[in-house]
């Protein structure tokens, strides 16, 4: 059985959503901050008129902040039928990836990552963590 | 008769659709005749023409239908089972109630339809018979021929040759009309149809979904022309221009069209009203005439679900509450029946809706007793109200006027949920009343919410909405004016608006951000939610324009702060501020108006010069003192006998309260010139004590004082000032009180006991 995934980096590490829930890719887009809104919420985007809120996804891995003038990208998922944004350090590709790569989070992973990580496919060069889609924009 | 026409259209337009959706069925059902859901799909579609017809009194189509779901309802249960011999009945049925329904569209009565030979040929099949041998088929002789006598029904659909089958099958929708053919029947139909198109094909049922959809879509048709017209204003371009006025006017009228689909009259909701109160009439023993004005005042369907309960809720406060017995209104030389009023009109983007009774009326002292009862305002508030601000107390959570709960509005869900709800929707509800004519309840709702006008802001660089519903007007103060009249109340800011307090809420602060204002210029959005009035101090106004509300998702809606967000004209993301929320979150509001209050009124005391009204008395040997107005809080008569000693201090009895008595003269070394028998005091109120302060007599309020000159020492006296060209002594309130009562400041409040004698902590102070 192979995936295929969508991969985006943050922070030097290779993430990975399904491609199913992917429902594209976009630049840098203008984004409205939200006072009072938990520290994971990077904003609100205008997607073709309508609103969405932008996940951080750092925040939401406990990575450290992006620099200033690092702009992240977006990629618009659909959970339960919404579309939800996530920022991201930059686009990768569409990787079809084998289930005997797969093995999943090493006992030692704890925190926020663990619970938003199915696991890991290991690619020749590198690792690709695949991200639990729904768990991931979850408040 | 008009409303009888009207449910006549509406039965015709609907039953034409089930007929067709009938037909389908049908058809559906002989490939599958097994199939219990069509069965039960085609039973409740007859069922339904057959119980509007039977209560329309058209008899006729009624004993076919009847008939019909007799059928059906064995078909349904499996005491028989399909054969093409029943489904030609049916077919043959459903074409009889169209002929009916067509009739009856067409010349109002159902009278020269032929009905007899399907109701017998389907009565046959139910009886196990060959429809052969009905009329229908006498008509058609080779049909009739290969007819068995009485075989099982069964067996009927195993025997019979389809070609017999087939005869009734084609012929059976054209005879009954054949048969029927009275004169000048179907002449007729053919030239009305050419002039007046039938009720089915003026009107379309439109799924609500497709509405919404398309609400939304001129959302963002308003949205982009915002921007079109936003960036054409800023070129040169004249072509352009042009383009862009013709765009803003066709999406104007286009929005107005699609939010028209989505009206509907507000008859909708009154439809039941009569029914309302006359059951809560004759329950109550009062008579009760509704009137009904502007019936067909329209708004959007899902407001008009929203309001149909805080409205129920009004008329049956109106009868309850609003109109008085019958006796008390012949008494006050009324007509026994009393009225009840709803009218509804559009006015200024707006549905207005007024509950109107003429019954007693609602006395403003008596709710500002019970709002003081309470602990809903303090008394010295009370004073500062105007009447018509009192009376929209009753709003207030945990208002009820009801001197006693009945069974009809007096369950605990109060006026506050009305406003509750009104305010939901983006709505408003007053009230006004005048003592013995009457009272009006007046909602005024947003013809729709998907679109609202709104004033955007600036705060710490980024924008915000305010609902205009909100919004009541603007302070701008430049640094000079901000640096005054903006003022501290324990560390909470205020503003003196035209005199009043008007709490302050620094948007920055509360949203956590740092505002980009350092000129020391301030902007006050002066906003109201749930009766409140408070100012919200805003870096920058931006705009007034009209926002697409989109919702937001749970996560943010759990902030609290946030009503939605919009998409502004350059297409960046807007938060809309929850004015309601940010009302009850930034202040503690009943608490910080009343620490504002008794501040001011320790201010004045302090001899601040500001413009404050003074109430002027004289207090014999000619002189003249000032107090500040906004700590009085009544002004009476109270016979002298009143005056009961409590050790060596005067108190007297008043409304149920001990006031202590200090007299001015006496306290200012002054000798009193009044001779007459009453005392002439003002009440000052602070929390729930009060106490009451003996003047000589009251000579005038006035508005200004020029400053307090503090020149005097004389112990009591907090200075002098010129009041009209005569010198008043500036009385310090406080030292003024204190002789009267020491613990006003620190203790609560005594009480009088069940015998009326006064046994307080005084005795105990003394």
């Amino acid at each position: 059985m192979s995936t295929r995934l969508v991969t985006f980096t943050l922070h030097g590490h290779l993430y990975g959503v399904d491609v199913d829930a992917v429902q594209e890719v976009l630049r840098t887009q203008p984004r409205t901050r939200i006072p009072l809104a938990p520290k994971t919420l990077g904003g609100l985007i205008n997607l073709r008129g309508q609103v969405l809120s932008a996940v951080d996804m750092r925040e939401q891995l406990e990575l450290p902040a992006r620099s200033d003038e690092q702009e992240p990208m977006v990629v618009v998922i659909r959970v339960a039928g919404e579309p939800v944004a996530m920022l991201v350090d930059s686009i990768g590709s569409v990787v079809d990836v084998e289930d005997d790569q797969f093995e999943l989070p090493p006992d030692t992973l704890s925190g926020a990552s663990r619970e938003l990580l199915l696991g890991a496919y290991k690619l020749h060069d590198q690792l690709l963590l695949a991200l639990d889609v729904e768990r991931a924009v979850a408040a | 008769m008009e409303e009888m026409d009207e449910i006549v259209q509406e039965f015709l337009v609907e039953s034409y659709e089930n007929l067709d959706q009938l037909d389908r069925d049908l058809v559906a059902l002989e490939q599958e005749p097994g199939s219990r859901e069509l069965l039960g799909s085609i039973f409740r579609t007859i069922h339904t023409i057959k119980g509007t017809s039977g209560f329309l009194a058209f008899n006729n189509l009624e004993s076919v239908t009847h008939v019909g779901e007799n059928l059906l309802a064995r078909l349904r249960d499996g005491k028989m089972s399909m054969t093409p011999t029943t489904t030609d009945v049916l077919l043959a049925m459903v074409d009889t109630v169209r002929e009916l329904l067509a009739a009856i569209e067409e010349r109002g009565t159902e009278e020269g339809v032929e009905v007899a030979a399907p109701v017998a040929a389907i009565t046959a099949v139910l009886e196990g018979r060959e429809p052969a041998a009905t009329p229908v088929a006498d008509l058609l002789p080779e049909a009739a021929a290969p007819a068995p006598a009485e075989p099982g029904v069964a067996e009927v659909a195993e025997t019979e040759p389809e070609a017999v089958v087939e005869a009734p099958v084609a012929e059976a929708p054209a005879a009954p009309a054949a048969a029927a053919s009275a004169p000048a029947a179907p002449a007729a139909p053919e030239e009305e149809h050419t002039t007046r198109r039938n009720a089915a094909e003026s009107s379309i049922r439109v799924d609500v979904d497709l509405l919404d959809t398309l609400m939304r879509q001129v959302g963002e048709l308003v949205l982009s022309r915002n921007q079109i017209v936003r960036q054409a204003a800023e070129t040169d371009d004249l072509e352009l221009a042009r383009a862009a006025q013709r765009l803003n006017l066709i999406v104007t009228e286009v929005q107005e069209g699609v939010m028209k689909t989505r009206m509907q009259p507000i008859d909708h909701i009154w439809a039941k009203m009569p029914r309302v109160v006359r059951d809560l009439g004759s329950s109550l023993g009062k008579k009760v005439n509704l009137e009904m004005i502007g019936r067909e005042t329209e708004l959007d369907r899902s407001l008009l679900e929203s309001v149909k309960d805080p409205l129920t809720h009004l008329v049956r406060n109106g009868v309850d509450h609003g109109l008085e017995s019958t006796e008390d209104r012949v008494a006050a030389g009324k007509p026994a029946q009393g009225t009840l009023t709803l009218r509804a009109y559009h006015e200024g983007g707006q549905v207005v809706v007024e509950v109107t009774d003429d019954g007693a009326g609602i006395d403003p002292e008596r709710i500002a007793a019970k709002a003081v009862q309470k602990g809903l305002r303090t008394a010295e508030q009370i004073s500062l109200m105007s009447q018509a601000d009192v009376l929209q107390l009753i709003f207030s959570p945990g208002f009820s006027t009801a001197a006693q709960v009945t069974n009809v509005s007096g369950r605990g869900v109060g006026m506050d949920v009305v406003r509750t709800n009104i305010e939901a929707i983006g709505g408003t509800i007053e009230v006004e009343s005048v003592v013995g004519r009457g009272t009006t309840c007046r909602l005024r709702i947003p013809l729709t919410l998907a679109i609202v006008p709104a004033l955007t802001v600036e705060c710490a660089g980024d924008r915000y909405a305010i609902p205009q519903v909100s919004l009541l007007e603007l302070v701008a103060l430049d640094a000079d004016r901000a640096a005054t009249a903006m003022e501290e109340v324990n560390g909470a800011p205020v503003y003196r608006l035209r005199g009043s307090l008007l709490p302050l809420v620094r948007l920055a602060e509360v949203l956590g951000v740092e505002s980009e204002r350092s000129d020391g210029h301030v902007l006050i959005a002066v906003l109201q939610a749930e009766n409140k009035r408070f100012g919200l101090v805003i870096d920058r106004v931006l705009n007034t324009e009209e926002i697409v509300v989109k919702p937001l998702d749970a996560r943010l809606k759990a902030i609290g702060t946030y009503s939605g967000a919009t998409i502004l004209g350059d297409g960046r993301v807007a938060l809309i501020l929850d004015v309601q929320a940010l009302a009850r979150r930034a202040m503690a509001a009943e608490a910080l108006e009343r620490t504002a209050a008794d501040e001011v009124a320790g201010e004045a005391a302090k001899g601040v010069g500001e413009q404050l009204r003074m109430l002027v008395a004289g207090i014999g040997s000619g002189r003249r003192v000032a107090i500040p107005l906004s700590s009085v809080t009544r002004l009476e008569n109270i016979p002298s006998d009143k005056v009961e000693l409590v050790g060596s201090r005067e108190m007297v009895q008043y409304r149920g309260q001990i006031l202590p008595l200090v007299r001015l003269d006496r306290h200012l070394g002054a000798m009193s010139e009044r001779h007459t028998d009453d005392l002439v005091v003002v009440v000052y109120s602070a929390g729930d004590r009060s106490v009451a302060i003996v003047v000589d007599e009251i000579i005038d309020i006035v508005d200004e004082t020029s400053d307090v000159h503090s020149d005097i020492d004389d112990p009591g006296l907090l200075g002098s000032t010129l009041i009209r060209d005569r010198i008043v002594e500036v009385l310090d309130v406080r030292s003024a009180i204190l002789a009267a009562d020491p613990r006003f400041y620190t203790d609560p409040a005594p009480v009088l006991d069940v015998d009326g004698t006064i046994t307080t902590s005084f005795q105990e102070a003394l």
